[in-house]
């Protein structure tokens, strides 16, 4: 549904996305990830027409977006960074004049409206100005704004931006249901909601991709060992030398915490049983043992700060390795 | 031949549809009647008009009574010398001044509080966007017009007038108007900042009407009479004298249609940066 080939573009001699290539397919929900400046926005402005790429083609539906901007914008539905609103307006009347501008008139409009406000919460507030509502109740306008229409490409620029921990919830259930039946792209610097809702990730920074997977593929890939922790009521003095003596351990390293010690063995082996076994064979107390996965976060942050050379999520845990 | 097929139907069925254009005047036409602007101009206007009229009325019974004592017995006066033809001129300057507030708003505002990037990514073609903007300040415009008609139908009541040079007017008035409005929707398509978008609609206005003074400098040569042509100024005396030329209708639509394209080229390349 979405296919981006090579895609750069510059402002003057700063290039705020360079050489960007993915594609989405037809139900699919695809997270674009990034940190601020990554060129999320840029993107999603060349996918909508309403800003051309300095090189490279993007297509929506099979249509190129800068020689048929027309046939592009019939498909979409679009949630710019700042909600759209026109603030003199109340919101029964945005919408009917949005939906007025998509094409839709007499029941189809009806219907559309009605859909929206339902599915947004919007119908307690329909006759306020939008000049009155709060930030969230805005940004849900302006996802209203995209949805009215039933498009089959919806390009979301960061849709949970100041909506309250429930309407985040529900906004996420929301597009996980256009799923299937929708092509969406969604973008976002949260790493929970990428998880939450889309099937594939990408991440990008300074304007490059630098990762594209599924979020569990993506954790998995940079994941070299599978670590457990283990907190244990009385470890002795030496508790990491008697680790290191299980079979399959290939590190042992000290948490911040004394009691609780970080196990590590090869990708794909389990040793939990040993572990325990060992632990309590010893009579140190064994309280707590859970693996660690490495979270998304983890990944977002060990790839969009390597280049800069410091990589955090690394420094608690690999420095005290040896 | 083989066509290639269409991947998609089109979703929408645009038959029935309301043009967008419609709705754009109508949304438009509501944001102004929510602001205040239009009460404000819309005030500032008649009184205004209310106000000069009253002014050339008193002036033109002052001068009647002083024939009548020259000459004693009863004086004609013309009310169409002297009140109307006063009257429309000075509307010209009244004009120029109000109308740049009421269109200043139109495009930059929409920059401004980014309803430009929703306006630019819905299925609409920038020339409905400028047509629908201009028809609904047009249209405010027109309303405005038409309530100051009160004083030359009130006039009538009294006294005896030729209708026929105050309805040419009246056109030029109209016709003047669109111009004036054109060159605001212009100005308010190059900036996001409403004041700015006034002040260059006042400078372009003020230039265009210098041209006059140009003009007459220059004299009866040919660039004198293209100078003079530019100017707003000629065409629209011709008319309040209840002359219909084509030349001056002319004038002003192809004016308006100049600045309604000036408009469309701006907003659209203002997306290609
Ligand atoms: N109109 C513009 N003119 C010049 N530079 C621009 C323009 N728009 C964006 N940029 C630059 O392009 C880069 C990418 O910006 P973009 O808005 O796409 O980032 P983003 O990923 O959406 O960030 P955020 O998470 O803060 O929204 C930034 O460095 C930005 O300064
Ligand atoms: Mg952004």
């Amino acid at each position: 549904m979405i296919e981006v080939r090579n895609i750069t573009k510059r402002y003057g001699h700063l290039t705020a996305i360079d050489r960007v290539t993915f594609r989405v397919e037809k139900g699919e929900v695809l997270a674009f990830l990034g940190p601020n400046g990554a060129g999320k926005t840029t993107t999603m402005r060349i996918l909508t027409s309403f800003i051309p790429a300095t090189e490279g083609t993007a297509q929506v539906a099979g249509f190129d977006c800068a020689d048929q901007p027309d046939e592009v914008k019939k498909r979409i539905g679009y949630l710019p960074e700042t909600p759209p609103v026109y603030q003199e307006l109340t919101v029964f009347e945005y919408l009917a004049f949005v939906g007025k501008l998509r094409g839709l008139s007499g029941a189809d409009l009806t219907a559309g409206m009605n859909r929206v406000m339902e599915r947004l919460s919007l119908g307690s507030v329909r006759q306020r100005l939008i000049a009155n509502l709060s930030r969230g109740y805005r940004q849900r306008v302006g996802l209203a704004q995209a949805l009215i229409h039933d498009p089959p490409v919806l390009i979301l620029d960061e849709p949970t931006v100041g909506l309250d921990p429930k309407q985040i919830i529900e906004i996420r259930e929301l597009i996980k249901s256009l799923a299937g039946s929708h092509s969406v792209i969604l973008s976002t610097h949260i790493l929970p909601e990428a998880t939450a809702v889309c099937q594939r990730v990408v991440i990008i920074n300074g304007g490059r991709i630098v990762a594209e997977d599924t979020p569990d593929q993506l954790s998995a890939r940079l994941r070299r060992s599978e670590k457990i922790s283990v907190t244990l009521k009385a470890p002795p003095a030496n508790v990491l030398e008697r680790f290191r003596t299980v079979a399959g351990v290939e590190h042992v390293m000290t948490t911040p915490d004394p009691r609780t010690i970080l196990i590590e063995c090869a990708l794909g082996r389990d040793i939990r049983e040993e572990v325990a076994r060992f632990a309590v064979g010893q009579d140190w107390g064994l309280l707590e043992m859970k693996p660690v996965a490495m979270t998304l976060e983890d990944v977002f942050l060990k790839l969009t700060q390597r280049e800069d050379g410091l990589s955090k999520a690394d420094d608690a845990t690999e420095s005290e390795r040896h | 031949m083989v066509y290639p097929k269409r991947t998609t139907p089109p979703k929408v069925n645009d038959t029935n549809a309301m043009p967008p254009v419609q709705a754009i005047i109508a949304k438009e036409l509501r944001s102004y009647f929510v602001s205040p602007i239009v009460y404000v101009v819309g005030s500032v206007f008649l009184l205004t008009f209310g106000f000069l009229a009253y002014l050339y009325i008193v002036f033109t019974g002052a001068q009647a009574i002083q024939l009548m004592q020259m000459q004693g017995g009863t004086a004609q006066i013309n009310l169409n010398d002297l009140v109307f033809r006063n009257l429309f001129a000075s509307m010209r300057f009244v004009l120029l001044l109000i109308l740049p507030i009421l269109t200043m708003r139109l495009l930059a505002e929409e920059r401004k509080l980014r309803t430009f990037e929703f306006l630019m990514t819905a299925p609409v073609r920038v020339s409905e966007i400028i047509v629908g903007k201009f028809i609904s300040v047009y249209l405010v415009f027109i309303g405005m017009l038409l309530l100051t008609t009160l004083v030359p139908l009130t006039l009538a009541l009294f006294s005896d007038f030729d209708w026929y040079p105050v309805l040419t007017g009246y056109l030029g008035m109209t016709l003047l108007g669109g111009f004036f409005l054109a060159v605001g929707l212009f100005a308010s398509s190059i900036t996001e900042n409403q004041i700015v978008a006034a002040f260059t609609s006042f400078g372009l206005l003020l230039m265009c009407w210098l041209l006059a003074g140009l003009g007459s400098l220059l004299g009866d040569t040919p660039a004198g009479h293209v100078v003079s042509y530019l100017s707003f100024m000629e065409h629209f005396d011709h008319l309040v004298r209840g002359l219909v030329d084509t030349k001056d209708l002319v004038y002003y639509v192809s004016g308006t249609v100049l600045m309604l394209f000036l408009a469309h080229r701006v907003v659209d390349s203002s997306r290609w940066k």
